[in-house]
């Protein structure tokens, strides 16, 4: 396995392999916050947040099943330690910051079921990341899925204006304009080489 | 769900009889878990460019959706309800872990090709909401039955879309071409943005059916 630095990771997760627009991780909240550009920008950082958290647990757990053998328990562990880091973040902010909290609100506990998040811990693993490899990485992976979500919101809040026939309003529109997002991103390609 | 039964007089209506055979139905088509719910659509997206890829997604996601409900049905009565959320997922979680490795040993290629995603079953919506919604809350046979339904209709679904991409992104169809030589591929159609675009085209297909029935 060649080399990375650690700019190239970031800017691979946040733009070339967009998780949101390539991968197609974490659809469910992108189809669902991206009415409001408000929340969507709250719901990336959150994610950002846990995705940080989680990624550096799960490079501790895998180094510790590595060393007692039982890969098997990978899948297992990581959506524990996920769960359980989201819980841990909620009370944290609750503690902390009562107003972010509340900001937040039902975004924090859904960030859970979030595939983004325990994709970023399954695919830095398969990649053999190191530790600081697998910071970069979750950082472009918050900020490439905070900017899909931001521009998507964007353009849906234009939209709200546009007169658009019955049958296409509702996801199947949210679906268009993503397909053709995704299309531009793929003018990133060439920014690796 | 009395209220859904009555005022549905569409297409199975005649097969809608008996209560047992609803449950079924309903995932296949009323209640379709990709085209009516929009639940699951990570693995829908992303394995969906080729019909084998999807029919095994679907396959191996039915699979746990199946054993998940059954254990879920039974241990309904035993899970405290304070934990009972973290309990699903890891019976979830479990049986993924055994497909992965049961897809591992049959097809090393299609494990390949599947990649995280079949790791990444264990966070689909489709799953956990059925177990949650409706596992938890009715007895074995009827959650068997409400497994299987889901489970055919979002296989249903995904070969949809996998051989909608397959035959115009690649010319073929279960790796067999399906059109003349001179066929020129719809690159798009492989690449992610064809998967966003071919659901939202099958969406737009199930919307316009649902209003046209409203309207007459």
């Amino acid at each position: 396995m060649k080399e990375e630095s650690l700019w190239y990771i970031f800017i691979n997760a946040s733009l070339i392999n967009n998780f949101v627009l390539a991968y197609f991780l974490g659809i469910c909240p992108f189809l669902g916050v991206s009415g409001k550009m408000e929340t969507a920008t709250k719901m990336g950082g959150a994610v950002t947040f846990v995705m940080l958290i989680s990624s550096m647990c799960a490079y501790a757990i895998h180094a510790l099943l590595v060393a007692i053998n039982a890969e098997f328990l990978q899948l297992i562990s990581f959506i524990v330690v996920i769960a359980s880091t989201v819980q841990l973040v909620e009370m944290f902010i609750k503690k902390m910051s009562p107003a972010l909290f509340r900001a937040l609100g039902i975004f924090l506990p859904l960030i859970t079921t979030n595939c983004a998040i325990l994709g970023l811990a399954l695919f830095q693993t398969s990649k053999g990341y190191g530790f600081f490899e697998s910071l970069a990485y979750a950082l472009g992976a918050g900020a490439g899925f905070t900017l899909a979500l931001v521009l998507i919101a964007g353009l849906r809040e234009q939209l709200e204006f546009a007169e658009v026939p019955a049958v296409v309003k509702g996801t199947a529109l949210t679906l268009l304009i993503a397909g053709i997002l995704s299309l531009s991103f793929m003018g990133f390609a060439g920014l690796g080489s | 769900m009395a209220n859904q039964i009555k005022n549905n007089t569409g297409f199975f209506a005649s097969l809608q009889e008996s209560p047992s055979t609803d449950e079924f139905v309903k995932g296949l088509w009323r209640d379709n878990p990709v085209f009516v719910q929009v639940l699951g659509m990570c693995p829908v997206l992303a394995v969906s460019n080729t019909a084998i890829n999807a029919l095994a997604m679907g396959l191996a996601t039915s699979f746990v959706l199946l054993m998940s409900n059954v254990l879920v049905s039974s241990l309904r009565n035993f899970i405290p309800k304070q934990v009972r959320i973290a309990s699903y997922i890891l019976i979830i979680a479990t049986f993924v872990t055994m497909t992965d490795y049961i897809i591992q040993a049959i097809s090393v290629d299609l494990h390949k090709a599947l990649g995280a995603f079949i790791s990444l079953i264990v966070v689909n919506c489709l799953i956990l909401s059925r177990a949650e919604a409706f596992a938890s809350k009715n007895t074995i046979g009827k959650s068997v039955l409400d497994a299987l339904g889901m489970g055919f209709g979002f296989t249903f679904a995904l070969f949809c879309l996998g051989a909608v991409r397959e035959i115009l992104g690649n010319g073929s169809i279960f790796g067999v071409p399906f059109f003349p030589d001179n066929f020129q591929e719809w690159i798009v159609m492989i690449l992610p943005a064809g998967g966003f675009f071919t659901l939202a085209i099958w969406l737009l297909i199930f919307n316009a059916a649902k209003q046209r029935k409203a309207t007459t």
